[in-house]
């Protein structure tokens, strides 16, 4: 909720102390924070861009991140486009895109070979059995730890179409498309009449 | 399987494309729609591969959404899963780009910051769905019931690598106490 601030502010680049990373910088890192990401790369992405290099300020990252998290799609991926094309237009994105996907792509599909081989082993099916178990407790944790904000600010209406999209999709196995074209409208017309409810 | 027919990779690409538009707040809340497509509307794959394929995205590296990645080799060998990855990847890619050039023009409007707010509840909603689903997919015993709840757990409350969460419970099921 900002106020019209002056649009006379300095372009965000030039506020990054490092130089510019090049096109081959670009995909290396990418490539090393993809690889060193199991279970999700956002950990290691901040690490690299913000720590390591020094090519953004936590807040730049932030703002970055918040932005792909609102676009569709997978957050990173669509983090690595952004982030390439602010240092180095679209051969930038490309380098970033083709860093984070590459390389755990190749290790990817060879697994999936390893599985459509040796994939009825039943040792093999049990472990991979006992993983996926593990691994829907992790996302029930995050989750979870996304919810307790939603929870301690007690806004029925949020909360309610939280329900609704978790009913529509999960139990109903509605598709996602209309269930995303029916809620979104909804979801933004209600934040608006609250916000300026809450302004006035 | 793993024949790399055009009607199938037309399918895969057609399906993860339109998908990945939709699929607000990431992988883990596309989950539902790929497992609907996967296995309900196209039946690439049983209930159980598709939880084995879970597993596999979360053990391997990189980004979550290189579950399509397995499930387009399923689909149509190796040139499925690189149809399906850049299906699943490429044009929320190019969106993403389009929309951030906008918004360093457009300044500090108002408006990315109520579509944001919006959309909170639905992704949370949407990945909800997704631990039900999967938990459907995957957890056929009280045993594997109790092994999820505990890895949510230790998840929630430690700050466990959850490497190790997943190694154990694989540990577990090689053992057969699932």
């Amino acid at each position: 909720m900002r106020p019209s601030s002056p649009q006379a502010d300095a372009p965000i680049a030039e506020l990054a102390s490092a130089s510019p990373p090049g096109l081959l910088t670009l995909f290396l890192a990418f490539a090393k924070m993809s690889l060193a990401g199991f279970g999700g790369v956002l950990v290691w992405a901040r690490r690299a861009i913000v720590e390591q290099h020094g090519w953004m300020t936590p807040e730049e990252f932030n703002e970055t991140f918040a932005l792909c998290h609102f676009l569709p799609g997978p957050n990173i991926v669509n983090l690595s486009v952004v982030f390439g094309a602010r240092f180095r237009g679209v051969p930038g994105a490309i380098a970033a895109f083709a860093g984070l996907l590459g390389p755990p792509v190749v290790i990817v599909t060879i697994l999936a070979i390893l599985y459509a081989r040796f994939g009825d082993i039943e040792a093999l099916r049990r472990t991979l059995a006992g993983v996926s178990c593990a691994a829907v407790g992790l996302l029930f944790a995050v989750i979870f730890r996304m919810m307790l904000p939603l929870l301690k600010k007690r806004e029925p209406v949020s909360l309610a179409l939280l329900i609704a999209v978790f009913v529509a999709v999960g139990v109903m196995r509605w598709p996602l498309p209309t269930v995303l074209l029916v809620s979104i409208p909804v979801s933004i017309g209600l934040t608006m009449l609250m916000r300026r409810r809450a302004a006035a | 399987m793993n024949d790399a027919t055009p009607g199938s990779l037309v399918t895969l690409a057609w399906s993860f494309g339109l998908m990945s538009l939709f699929a607000v707040g990431g992988a883990n809340s596309a989950i539902p729609e790929i497992h609907r497509l996967a296995v309900d509307v196209n039946h690439w794959m049983s209930d159980k591969q598709f939880a084995d394929v879970f597993a596999i995205s979360q053990l391997s590296p990189g980004p979550n959404v290189l579950i399509v990645t397995l499930i387009g080799y399923q689909v149509a060998g190796i040139l499925g899963a690189m149809v399906a990855t850049l299906a699943m990847c490429g044009p929320t890619a190019v969106f993403a780009y389009f929309v951030s050039q906008l918004l360093a023009r457009s300044g500090h409007a108002q408006w990315p910051g109520i579509v944001q707010a919006a959309l909170v509840p639905l992704s949370i909603g949407l990945m909800s769905a997704s631990g039900l689903v999967l938990l459907f997919a995957s957890d056929t015993t009280w045993t594997a019931f109790l092994v999820t709840g505990s890895a949510a757990v230790l998840a929630f409350a430690t700050r466990l690598n959850p490497l190790w969460l997943l190694v154990a419970g694989g540990l577990l099921g090689f053992a057969g106490v699932l």
